[in-house]
């Protein structure tokens, strides 16, 4: 699979990153490198060999419908780059 | 002058409802609504790393539920997908949704419009967390969040594109609103966000069977909304065809205001979410016997109800229909109805003894007090049926008081239905007797009062006698003063006619 600037700017885009000129280069040649490795995995026949999705073979692993582990809102603000006491706040996501 | 073509409308609609769960999809954290901002939220709410969601069992079994309701293929090989995309009411960077695999598959919604019934496939059911709230307003220079909502459990359900009006999407939503509130899975509140719904509009000309290109109107919070949305989106992509347009692609939003829909994002390029399967979470496998068990514990839906009473109750479609709307008020008319003889087909009541044939059947009297004077009350005091001061069983007793005639149904209506709004505790006959609403119709109480008011009025009784026969209803009158309006009208016409032969 061939790696172009395209791709990568789409990824860019996608990741919210931005890079410049010999950035770009690098990370494009660091993507072709990667895709080629993971790409050695289609020399194997894998005809009816189901995906693997989950690491472990646990299924069902679920929680019955109870108030637990919410933490208080001092709290829950403390690693924020900004905030009111109350609100979470990020730039403005809404031109006015 | 060019022919007129003729367009289809063409929509599908997503319809998100929240579950009545007690905590997040994947965690503890309370889901009740109107919290202070940011107070239900733990590190896996705010997708802190190194936590680990797990999923709450009640959340698939609601989802189940509305897919057995509506009759779907449920999946029994599960598992959760991550959406990527960036927006800061996501905290992870990510929706855990079940793109991939809905656990519920196909199905379909009946509904009705005018005299027709027509069934709308269902694509899928599936579950996902919600996102967070976004505040634009609150601060000039930033957006604010509150967390409160994200990893609310929710279901998304998606109807094939065979909605043909504004119309049956508002029987269609009407009727997912019913249902989920019936299987008590979601509230069904559309003003609080509860139940929200996107819609998918496209036209085309009649005949083709291509999908015109589709515009998706957001912001729908109200299910009359809704069909206005529709209409007027509508109408404006056929005026678009008709002058030779094109349609775009478009995310547009509903301004109730005016009751047209605005661009906010055109679509050029498709979304690109990039997902893949969740690895923190396990799959999750369902086996026959909890389908089952999810099976049974749906109670008769709306549809089953209507059938019941229009064939087994005798009573109108209409009245079925407005008795089911919701399940709580359909639950008390039913507990009305169980206080008579089980089976109520053909066979003599004690409530209808033949020879009255007055119709006073216990189910029809029921449903003219519910859809009457219960109905007005709660109406009138913005109240549940829940929240009614009287029990079925009362109530029941009262209506046996009327159809056995011991009280007139005014009396009952006004009087005695009143005094036992006030008094809920009490037996409503103890009530009728000491407010003296127990009607004459002892025909001895009645036939003396009849004597005494023919005695004391002897010059009209000759008159009578001697052809002026409207003096009648002056008798009747003259006994109904002596009784205070407690006589039976007709059994005192009937008696005075009599004594007034001889």
């Amino acid at each position: 699979m061939e790696v172009n600037d395209a791709l990568v700017d789409k990824l860019a885009h996608l990741a919210r990153l931005q890079f410049n000129e010999e950035e770009k280069q690098e990370i494009r040649s660091d993507l072709q490198r990667m895709i080629a490795f993971v790409e050695k995995l289609n020399e194997l026949d894998l005809e009816g060999v189901s995906p693997l999705l989950h690491m472990t073979d646990e299924v069902n692993v679920l929680r019955e419908d109870e108030l637990k582990g919410t933490v208080s809102r001092e709290e829950a603000l403390k690693n924020a780059p900004l905030h009111d006491g109350q609100f979470f706040k990020v730039p403005k996501v809404i031109k006015k | 002058m060019t022919d007129q073509i003729e367009y289809e409308v063409v929509v599908g609609l997503e319809v998100h409802a929240q579950l009545l769960t007690q905590t997040k999809l994947f965690c503890g954290d309370s889901i009740s609504f109107g919290a202070e901002p940011n107070t239900h939220v733990s590190p896996i709410t705010l997708g802190h790393p190194g936590t680990l969601p797990k999923i709450n069992r009640k959340a698939i079994e609601f989802a189940v539920k509305m897919g057995l309701a509506c009759h779907c293929d449920i999946e029994k090989q599960n598992y959760f997908a991550r959406k990527n995309y960036f927006y800061p009411d996501l905290p992870k960077g990510y929706q855990v949704t079940q793109h991939t695999t809905p656990v519920c598959k196909g199905g379909f919604i009946k509904i009705r419009t005018g005299n027709t019934e027509k069934k709308i496939r269902l694509n899928r059911i599936h579950l996902e967390e919600d996102a967070g709230k976004s505040l634009h307003d609150v601060d000039p220079q930033n957006t604010c969040i509150d967390y409160n909502r994200a990893g609310t459990p929710l279901i998304e359900i998606v109807s094939e594109p065979e909605i043909r009006s504004g119309e049956e999407a508002f029987a269609f939503l009407t009727e997912i609103r019913k249902l989920v509130r019936y299987l008590e899975i979601c509230d069904g509140n559309m003003e609080e966000g509860s139940l929200r719904c996107d819609a998918n509009v496209s036209v085309r000309k009649k005949g083709d069977t291509a999908l015109g290109t589709k515009v998706e109107v957001k912001n729908l919070n109200s299910i009359r909304h809704v069909k206005k949305a529709i209409e007027s989106e509508s109408k404006r992509l056929i005026d678009i065809l008709e002058q030779g347009g094109i349609v775009v692609q478009q995310t547009r939003s509903f301004d109730a205001d005016t009751g047209m829909t605005f661009a906010t994002r055109d679509k050029e390029d498709a979304d690109d979410y990039r997902y893949f399967p969740e690895p923190d979470l396990t799959p999750f496998h369902l086996k026959d016997d909890f389908i089952e068990k999810i099976l049974h514990s749906i109670p008769a839906l709306p549809e089953e109800r209507i059938k019941r009473y229009t064939s087994e109750l005798q009573l109108s479609e209409y009245d079925a229909a407005v008795l089911t709307e919701e399940k709580a008020f359909s639950d008390y008319f039913e507990k009305i109805v169980a206080t008579g003889p089980p089976s109520p087909t053909g066979e003599a009541r004690p409530d209808d003894p033949v020879g009255r044939g007055s119709g006073v059947r216990l189910p029809k009297a029921a449903a003219n007090w519910m859809l009457g004077p219960v109905r007005s009350w709660l109406n009138e005091n913005n109240k549940e049926i829940n929240s009614f001061p009287i029990s079925p069983v009362q109530l029941a007793a009262l209506i046996e008081l009327v159809n056995s005639g011991q009280l007139s149904f005014s009396a009952a209506a006004t009087k005695l239905f009143s005094q036992l709004l006030a008094n809920p505790s009490k037996d409503p006959g103890q009530i009728a007797f000491e407010q003296n609403l127990i009607q004459e119709s002892d025909a001895l109480v009645l036939a003396r009062l009849v004597d005494k008011v023919l005695a004391t009025h002897a010059d009209k009784v000759i008159a009578y006698k001697n052809g002026k026969k409207g003096l009648l209803s002056l008798f009747v009158g003259e006994v109904m003063k002596l009784s205070k309006g407690n006589a039976d009208p007709s059994m005192t016409t009937e008696l005075l006619s009599e004594k007034l032969k001889s």
